[in-house]
């Protein structure tokens, strides 16, 4: 049977690869009874689709502008390059 | 050829490329920096002139640029802080016999945009609360979708390594979600 550490460990690794059909097999075993790794599991996976959503809304955001420093700063490299023979 | 194109097509792309860089370093100073990168990358290439489609073939290299910063920024932690004591950092969240020792309580997911746009605050937040390598790391994972075999070969770490800064990396996303999700609603 596994422990709760173990099932984390087990639900968090199902994201990065396939559990072998004995683990997969314990874990849902598992989730069958324990109401908080179930919790555990279902938060986990939404975490990855809110991670998704935060990238999106910064790259929507017109606010976020480049420091007008660092755009100088651009020009200038980009002008000194053509300059060269 | 002028450096004209190459002063409008920062005028008209520079904020989009910057915002791209910050959603995904999460430092402003490292997204000026990959920025200027694409830019100097851009005005080197031959095919430069060429481009009908200036942000999409300004991106794909700035993609580049930031998968490197990540890779290099994630190697210096490969070997240090993480191999040891994973086990001892995970006892804060278990006991001896494997039981949690807080019970993860139930969260609401956000219902309508304006608790999204919180909820999305929050995990802001909590990213930037990560070890910024962790958090790195994990971004490659989880928005880059990089293969896990492709991070442990860039890496030189073991597969299992990587499971484990990627399970470090969520459970400590979680518990601060926890803590500061349900303490705004």
């Amino acid at each position: 049977m596994l422990s709760c550490k173990q099932s984390s460990q087990l639900i968090s690794q199902s994201l990065d690869r396939k559990l072998t059909k004995r683990e997969l097999f314990s874990l849902k075993l598992h989730l069958l009874i324990c109401k908080y790794c179930k919790r555990f599991s279902q938060q986990i996976h939404s975490l990855r689709v809110a991670i998704k959503q935060t990238v999106a809304s910064i790259e929507a955001n017109d606010t976020i502008k480049m420091p007008s420093s660092a755009k100088n700063r651009i020009v200038e490299l980009v002008d000194t390059y053509r300059q060269q023979p | 050829m002028t450096t004209a194109n190459m002063h409008d097509w920062l005028n008209q792309h520079g904020d989009f490329l910057y915002r791209f860089a910050l959603a995904r370093l999460r430092d402003p100073h490292l997204a000026e920096d990959v920025v200027q990168e694409t830019f100097l990358a851009a005005i080197k290439s031959p095919s430069f002139a060429e481009q009908s489609a200036p942000r999409t073939w300004l991106t794909g290299i700035l993609k580049h640029k930031i998968i490197d910063v990540m890779r290099k920024n994630v190697r210096e932690i490969a070997a240090s802080d993480l191999m040891t004591d994973t086990d001892a950092n995970m006892d804060e969240f278990f006991d001896d016999a494997g039981h949690w020792e807080e019970k993860p309580l139930a969260w609401d997911m956000p219902e309508n945009a304006l608790e999204q746009q919180q909820f999305l605050g929050v995990l802001q937040t909590c990213m930037d609360k990560l070890p910024t390598k962790l958090a790195q790391l994990f971004l490659m994972r989880d928005i880059h979708e990089t293969e896990n075999e492709e991070i442990c070969k860039e890496l030189n770490i073991s597969a299992t390594n990587a499971w484990v800064m990627l399970y470090r990396a969520r459970m400590g996303l979680r518990k601060c979600l926890e803590i500061n999700w349900l303490g705004v609603n």
